[in-house]
């Protein structure tokens, strides 16, 4: 695994969201309204939503197609639905992110 | 041949009175009333809340217009009776109108007292007694920033609150030591004056008013010590005495008020007297409960059925000032035969006071928790001996004799004659009996039927429990369903604790209205976002976050999380450079799909959210705006072809049509709202189906709305017929705008009207004249910050962040 550099906090609107272009897929990073980054893979599992584009409240994310929620410390889905997606290692220095992949993994396929 | 009843003056106690009067006698009466203020019976303890801008006007009417006519009852508004006329058994009003009687009633209420200062003419000066006081506070508001209000009581501290909430700059002067000094005790006085201060509102006690300042307007309050407060407004409120003057000269017995006996007949066996104008037994009153006692008393007397006396009660004093509990019942003075048990928590403000003498309770103090009034004040009246729960009294009820801390347990505990309702001296046997025998099953039927909760409120809690009690599961405490589970509040609460509480943000809102989560939830907060947007148009700062994908990026994700597109075309009209504009576009960003809506509008399908900006450019520079295609907000107005080309058209429907798009798109909706107008009742527009259509006939504009053809189908209802353009565009406007105001998050007009009723809405937006105005000017003032195009916003850069990735990690970099 290898931390890679993705910008800072401030480039996130606090309870929103940004989503990563990556060679394993999208990922959406969350602020919280507290500050607090989280990284979770940018797909539903139910109908393959943008979870980045979902409303963030607490530590949760809700799919803006067919409001699962979703914790993004756990990557489960909460309440009734069934379901998760991968979290994604975050990594928080001076105010920069970093998120933790491993690319030469998924290179290597 | 009925007997004649002339009724002078038109306040609560002569309404309440005829109520009882029409019950037990239908037909004796053939009654005439005058009333000197130019409207029909409103409930004047509401109007503290209708200052605030908790309630409207419309909604403390007791009696609509439609009640005197149903009932054939002659009502003269503005009419103020200058002499009765005993001998020849007439009276006459200023108006030059003479009603003979066989019997009448005086019902001239009280005057506020003007306290005898130099300067209490001037322009700004006013009392607070009726509405006409009220739209004067409130156009000072409006105008002046710095109000003193003179007077520390119940109706001042009432007054206080309200234009603080206006968002003057208030101060109370008050000439004794603590405020509300006839009801509280000087601790639980301090208690007041700090909750009062808390709300921004400065208090001065020991406060003697010396004279007030200024040219033709007030200026300033000066006090003896010198000191000069600044004041665009002066409000009155040291007191009210009973309005005698009439009957004084009319040479009725007349003490501080018209005497009167148990049966509330005046010195002339003809002549009755009822309200703040009466005296019985030696005392005036002045809150609601006495007064409707003297009603039905006045009531059984003239119907001849009964044999009521007024007998004399204490009433408890409440004040209407939001989050601010206050209870006081009965004598409170210190004494030496008197006891007393005190409860202080100074950290949650609360404050409890019994005044024992001997075994029984004769005062009661409380403040900031008052849920034991109720229970106070039954032992209180009937001289309960409390010797033996001496040492837990204070703590309430629910630590008596076993009863649990459950509230319902409680209430099941009180006596069928524990007194529910102050107000309306209802106890609980008889709400309990009514629910039964009614089938009743919501708290507005308790309300029609028993008048239980109907006046000021503060009871409601109460009688929802009675109705859990007595049936159950049926019963949803006030069907109020919480808005999410973030908070218990319902839809409609947090919409009027908003304005009421002035909270102008989500934070806000969270933070006052005590919600339980951090930062809400998907479902919360783009409610409230929508009702803050709604309610403070020029201050609040719409926030994003809240607001669904859709809105945020303007446009709508589709199910591949790709978005479709669909611009403004105006009433469904295009042309030629329109089209080859959108067809240039869907080339060059290869657009994969290109549908007519039902709407008439065109909507471009699987745009990617990364091209969305560069296409709004290319549309922009054609001339489109955002159709809102996405939007919780006015999204089509759908027309046929009218007079134009039609040759059945009556009126110009795609002018109209058009008209009413430019002139409302923009607006935020609590739902989606689409409009049609057709030009003959052939309706080629669909209109009928529509959150509001038109019909264009011979005769004008038939307005329609509440319709449907989504979840539900449903036709539309008829609000009305209007004969010009600019008429049907107010109205449509109007309605729209109460909609805005008043609907939950979500609710479609036709769920909103169902539940406020179509008589109301077209009584509100089509025959009240000066609300209608009110409705369409709040719209077209909202419509200032409203109406801008989202797109040609994010074309020229904000919130770009939206529209990009904020970082593409390279396959190279996974190389290295």
């Amino acid at each position: 695994m290898k931390w890679h550099d993705i910008g800072t906090i401030d480039d996130i609107p606090p309870r929103g969201a940004r989503c990563v272009a990556t060679p394993q897929g999208r990922i959406g990073v969350f602020r919280t309204v507290d500050d607090r980054i989280y990284a979770i893979e940018d797909h539903c599992p139910h109908r393959g939503g943008p979870l980045s584009e979902g409303i963030v409240h607490g530590t949760a994310v809700t799919c803006p197609l067919h409001n699962w929620v979703f914790s993004l410390e756990t990557g489960l889905a909460q309440g009734a639905d069934e379901g998760a997606v991968k979290t994604i290692p975050v990594r928080v220095i001076d105010r920069r992110i970093a998120l933790g992949l491993d690319l030469a993994l998924m290179a290597a396929e | 041949m009925a007997e004649r009843l002339v009724i002078v003056g038109n306040g609560m106690a002569p309404g309440r009175m005829l109520e009882h009067l029409l019950d037990a006698a239908p037909d004796r009466y053939a009654v005439t009333i005058f009333n000197a203020e130019p409207r029909v019976n409103y409930d004047r303890i509401m109007l503290s809340p209708v200052l605030s801008g908790e309630k409207s006007f419309e909604e403390i009417v007791i009696h609509g217009d439609g009640w005197y006519a149903a009932n054939g009852i002659t009502l003269h508004k503005g009419h103020r009776i200058v002499a009765i006329d005993r001998d020849a058994k007439t009276v006459t009003s200023d108006r030059g109108v003479t009603a003979p009687y066989d019997r009448l009633v005086v019902a001239t209420g009280s005057v506020p007292f003007v306290i005898p200062v130099p300067g209490r003419d001037l322009t700004g000066v006013v009392s607070y007694r009726d509405l006409d006081d009220v739209d004067a506070m409130l156009a000072a508001a409006r105008s002046g920033k710095k109000a003193v209000v003179i007077g520390g009581g119940l109706l001042g501290l009432e007054a206080a609150a309200g234009l603080k909430q206006q968002g003057m700059d208030v101060t109370v002067l008050h000439v004794m030591p603590t405020l509300m000094e006839r009801q509280l005790d000087p601790a639980a006085g301090y208690l007041l004056q700090r909750a009062i201060e808390a709300r921004g509102i400065k208090v001065r006690t020991k406060a003697n008013t010396k004279r007030i300042v200024g040219e033709s307007r007030v200026e300033s309050v000066e006090l003896d010590d010198g000191t000069a407060i600044p004041a665009t407004l002066v409000v009155m409120a040291v007191g009210i005495r009973p309005n005698v003057a009439l009957a004084r000269e009319a040479g009725l017995t007349v003490n501080r008020g018209i005497v009167t006996d148990e049966r509330m007949v005046t010195s002339d066996p003809d002549i009755l007297a009822v309200g703040e104008c009466a005296e019985v037994g030696g005392m005036v009153y002045g809150l609601v409960a006495p007064l409707y006692q003297m009603a039905k008393v006045a009531a059984d007397t003239l119907a001849g059925t009964g044999a009521a006396r007024f007998v004399h009660a204490e009433t408890p004093t409440k004040l209407k000032v939001t989050g601010i509990d206050l209870y006081s019942l009965g004598d409170f003075a210190d004494g030496d035969d008197r006891e007393e048990i005190v409860l202080r928590d100074a950290s949650a403000g609360v404050y409890k006071r019994l005044v024992l003498k001997g075994d029984r309770i004769v005062g009661t103090v409380l403040f900031g928790e008052t849920a034991d009034g109720a229970w106070f004040a039954d032992l209180q009246r009937k001289q309960a001996d409390i010797a033996a729960m001496r040492d837990t009294l204070i703590f309430g009820q629910a630590y008596q004799g076993g009863a649990s801390a459950d509230p319902l347990a409680a209430v099941a505990a009180l006596a069928d004659d524990a007194e529910i309702c102050g107000c309306n001296g209802v106890c609980k046997g008889r709400i309990v009996s009514t629910i039964t025998a009614k089938g009743l099953t919501t708290l507005d039927g308790v309300r029609a039927h028993t008048k239980a909760s109907a006046s000021c409120g503060t009871c409601t809690g109460l009688v929802e429990k009675l109705m859990t009690l007595t049936i159950g599961d049926s019963y949803n405490p006030a069907a109020i369903q919480p808005m999410c589970t973030c908070t218990d509040l319902g839809h409609d609460e947090v919409r009027r604790l908003i304005k009421a509480k002035s909270l102008k943000t989500i934070p806000a809102v969270m933070q006052e209205l005590e919600w339980k989560t951090s930062c809400g939830c998907s479902k919360c907060r783009p409610a409230l976002n929508y009702y803050l947007v709604a309610d403070w148009p020029n201050e609040y700062a719409d926030d994003y976050q809240s607001r669904f994908v859709n809105e945020r990026v303007h446009a709508n994700i589709q199910r591949d999380g790709t978005y479709s597109v669909v611009p403004r075309m105006w009433g469904g009209m295009t042309n030629a450079k329109e089209l080859r504009a959108i067809a240039d576009v869907v080339d060059k960003f290869a657009i994969p799909a290109v549908k007519v809506t039902g709407g008439q509008r065109i909507d471009m399908l699987g745009v990617k959210k990364e091209d969305l900006p560069a296409v709004w450019a290319d549309l922009g520079k054609a001339g489109f705006v955002s159709g809102h295609a996405y939007a919780k907000g006015l999204r089509t107005v759908k027309t046929c072809v009218g007079t134009d080309w039609c040759r059945f058209g009556t009126q110009d429907s795609t002018g109209l049509g058009i008209r009413i798009e430019k002139f409302m798109w923009g607006s935020w909706t609590p739902a989606k709202v689409k409009m049609g107008v057709s030009g003959c009742p052939r309706n080629c527009a669909e209109a009928t189906c529509k959150d509001v259509g038109v019909i264009c006939v011979d005769s004008g504009y038939e307005i329609h709305f509440a319709g449907a053809a989504g979840l539900d189908i449903k036709g539309t209802e008829v609000l009305g017929l209007l004969k010009t353009e600019d008429e049907a565009l107010e109205v449509i406007v109007a309605l729209t705008q109460m909609y805005r105001e008043q609907a939950r998050y979500l609710e479609r007009i036709y769920k909103w009207a169902k539940r406020i009723g179509v008589a109301e809405i077209r009584r509100q937006v089509l025959d009240d004249r000066d609300r209608r105005k009110a409705y369409f000017d709040r719209f077209v003032f909202s419509q200032r910050f409203a109406q801008v195009d989202p797109w040609s916003e994010r074309v020229s850069g904000k919130d770009k962040h939206e529209f990009r990735p904020m970082a593409a990690l390279p396959f190279r970099q996974a190389a290295e």
